[in-house]
């Protein structure tokens, strides 16, 4: 069908201008992975931004080989975590629902480098990698993958439900859509502390359709809130492809009003530029969309194979041409920022670390049977609780 | 349930058999004929193709319904019928249900589904402000009573938070809809034909565990069965229990052992929560003296109060202990503590002994 072809083309758009890259600076730097901070690379994105209603920034991002190494070291991390929860999932380590977010990791690591740990993230359910961009450790993720006490929410929350107050990161929510209202009311209350702050508010290409987010953006443009929704477009809801289900997939357009800029996803370059652009807007302007077009490599959750709605043909094409990881990689060799033997001994060490956060994970305690009751009210609320029936204890909510 | 002017019309040119069934809600006879094993989904999915066969102005929609939906309850329905009335909806469940609400007004049979019960809450102002009120507000000019909203509701063992969930009790309080919710397969397929046949608003809770789980010979023939008709599923002496869905199989076991220990229970299936049958329950407690109601949603302010508070009323006197609520804990629907939240057989067999005893 001759939409779906187009959509597979769009998909997949090859890692262009790789071999055409500019540079200020070539410095034919010893290979050590403690990379120099000082130099400074331009290197240009995949493909240009696309803006609605607004210039959209320069292709040609700014970088050092310490950023870049950073990169790839943070992205194979988020990968193989992914990859490990993945097993444990297989293995009934983790139950409930999990979403795996391996593809899209160039999103939660480029938004990162452009701004600060008061500046706020929250997303819906696909949250471990931006939990872990946000300063969570691996094993604070695993413990609360597999529901221990030592996670990031106590084992209270599981897959769905990271948190992490101190460094921003408003979670982790169930109901698709709910988040950007949310959102939208982080950000009045940091245009309301004056603290030069902002909030991304994330959502999915199926959420893109709730009519909450309508409702937030009108709020945020009425009032002016540094607030910046992003639409992690990986093109299909679940199991529908965006085109059968929205009228306009173009999702940086449908603010109307509200200003909007499409990004290529799976380039971390891409994102971090589109990320500071839209905070320096937000601050001065109020509401911008930014579209991150991107891709999942694992099905929606870990209860859908992933290969009912689409092609193998299609996942391994994008896999091959757009992967966030391969294009770093292939950045870091042709500036010569390190060798093959180098990434591989980082990966190998990424690889270690995983494999020792899941074991302390495996040997932590499940939550006391107690927390089942504990933070429904406010500490010391003093509702009373019955159980199931009259026999047992009657207590007072702690 | 008297049929009203506009819904008949639409029926004008159907088959004679259907004409004159489509506003009974008597049963029709089950022959031992003709019956085939079927799951709860197989036997919804039945019951979805006999609605569309024999009505043309049937519709199907929801998240993901075309390709089968994600229990399978819709799986060839597409195929069959045409994109053109069983289709897919965008990520709204406002809009779905609001959606649905039009086109039952049109005279219509339209069968949303809400893929979890989770999810519904965005649609409640639908539910509870337009649907419910249409006929009502309007003089009964209007009427949204083609209208029937699917949904998967209660544990699944792993579900958390937002897969879990049994909002009945929400529903329940509101005057101008119908809740129901199906035992078994067998069960699911006569209440769900019947629902989709009523002329009022209903909201049809599946419980999801049982999706597969729950195996049973199944008529394969277009019948019904009826509304607001609780059924006596095991009779019995000493205590009267009612509950529905699949915290039946629960309640049955629990009644097995307690039989063993010399207790004899009645055990009742409500079906319809709203409008409910308070006469065979109150016939029951009449016979039994003890109550004990059970069911998934937490204690406080389920459905259970209701139907305690009515059989208090009707009963005082011949109640011999306090009705026994043995129900989900009052905390948000848990994670890893699901065991501990649920109601499960060893709590209410403790409720039936101390209810007994008392």
């Amino acid at each position: 069908m001759a939409l779906s072809t187009s959509l597979r083309s769009n998909l997949i758009k090859p890692l262009t201008a790789l071999t055409a890259l500019s540079s200020t600076h070539r410095l034919r730097s010893p290979f050590s992975s403690s990379a120099d901070d000082a130099t400074v690379l331009t290197i240009e994105t995949s493909v240009p931004f696309i803006g609605h209603n607004c210039e959209p920034p320069s292709r040609n991002v700014e970088t050092t080989p310490k950023e870049l190494l950073g990169f790839f070291h943070d992205m194979a991390l988020m990968r193989r975590m992914e990859i490990a929860s993945d097993s444990l999932y297989k293995s009934k380590l983790i139950r409930g629902f999990c979403h795996l977010y391996d593809g899209q990791e160039a999103v939660a690591v480029g938004m990162e480098a452009a701004i600060t740990r008061r500046d706020c993230i929250i997303t819906a359910y696909r949250d471990h990698c931006i939990y872990l961009g946000r300063g969570g450790t691996l094993f604070e993720c695993f413990s609360e993958l597999m529901g221990r006490q030592s996670g990031c929410s106590k084992g209270k929350g599981g897959s769905m439900h990271f948190y992490k107050k101190e460094n921003g990161f408003y979670g982790g929510h169930g109901i698709v859509g709910a988040q950007i209202p949310l959102g939208c009311g982080l950000a009045f209350a940091q245009k309301y502390s004056k603290d030069e702050t902002v909030t991304f508010a994330m959502y999915g290409d199926g959420a893109a359709n709730q009519g909450q987010l309508f409702e937030a953006l009108n709020m945020a443009a009425l009032w002016d809130l540094p607030a910046i929704l992003v639409c992690e477009n990986n093109h299909y809801g679940m199991g529908t492809a965006e085109w059968r289900a929205a009228k306009s997939p173009a999702y940086y357009k449908r603010g109307d009003y509200v200003p909007g800029l499409k990004v290529d996803g799976m380039d971390v370059l891409a994102v971090k530029q589109a990320c500071r652009f839209a905070k320096e807007h937000a601050l001065k302007n109020g509401p911008i969309i930014l579209e991150m077009d991107t891709y999942r490599y694992h099905g929606h959750s870990m209860s859908d194979p992933g290969s009912t709605y689409r092609t193998r043909d299609e996942i391994s094409g994008v896999r091959q041409e757009r992967d966030p990881i391969e294009r770093v990689r292939k950045l870091i060799l042709s500036h010569e920022l390190s060798n093959e033997a180098e990434l591989k001994s980082i990966e190998k060490e990424i690889r270690g670390q995983v494999d020792d956060a899941i074991a302390q994970a495996k040997e932590s305690p499940m939550p006391d049977p107690s927390e089942l009751f504990t933070n429904v009210y406010v500490k010391g609320f003093g509702i009373e609780v019955a159980g199931a029936d009259r026999k047992e204890v009657r207590g007072v909510l702690p | 349930m008297a049929a009203t002017g506009t819904m008949r019309r639409s029926f004008g040119s159907l088959a004679f058999s259907i004409s004159k069934r489509a506003f009974s809600t008597s049963p029709s006879p089950v022959d031992a004929n003709g019956l085939k094993s079927m799951n709860l989904f197989s036997a919804i999915n039945h019951a979805l193709q006999i609605a569309l066969e024999s009505d043309p102005r049937a519709y199907v929609f929801g998240e993901d319904v075309s390709f089968g939906g994600v229990f399978r309850c819709t799986t060839g329905l597409a195929d069959r019928f045409g994109k053109g009335r069983v289709f897919n909806t965008p990520l709204c469940e406002q809009g779905i249900v609001g959606f649905g609400i039009g086109l039952a007004a049109m005279g219509n049979r339209a069968i949303a589904e809400i893929q979890f019960a989770d999810y519904i809450y965005p649609a409640f102002d639908q539910i509870v402000n337009e649907a419910a009120k249409f006929r009502y507000r309007s003089g009964n000019q209007f009427n949204c009573g083609g209208l029937t909203i699917r949904a998967p509701y209660g544990a699944v063992g792993h579900g958390g938070h937002y897969h879990s969930q049994s909002p009945e009790s929400f529903f329940c309080h509101v005057p101008g809809i119908k809740v129901v919710i199906p035992r078994s397969p067998k069960q699911a397929k006569g209440l769900l034909l019947s629902c989709i046949r009523d002329p009022n608003p209903i909201v049809f809770f599946e419980p999801k565990w049982l999706y597969r789980l729950a195996v049973e010979e199944v008529p394969e023939h277009d019948y019904m069965l009826p509304l607001s008709e609780a059924e006596v599923i095991r009779q019995g002496t000493d205590i009267t229990l009612v509950g529905w869905g699949a915290q039946l199989a629960v309640m049955e076991q629990a009644c097995s052992d307690a039989e063993k220990e010399g207790i004899s229970c009645e055990l009742i299936d409500l079906r319809t929560l709203l409008p409910w049958d308070k006469e065979t329950v109150e016939a029951s407690v009449r016979k039994t003296g003890r109550l004990l109601v059970s069911h998934e949603a937490p204690v406080t302010g389920g459905f259970g109060a209701e139907i305690s508070a009515s059989m208090v009323e009707r009963c005082f006197l011949r109640l011999e202990a306090p009705v026994a609520r043995v129900c989900g804990l009052d905390t948000p629907f848990p994670l890893v503590f699901e065991p501990f939240y649920m109601p499960t057989k060893n709590k209410i067999l403790d409720a039936i002994k101390s209810t007994v005893n008392y």
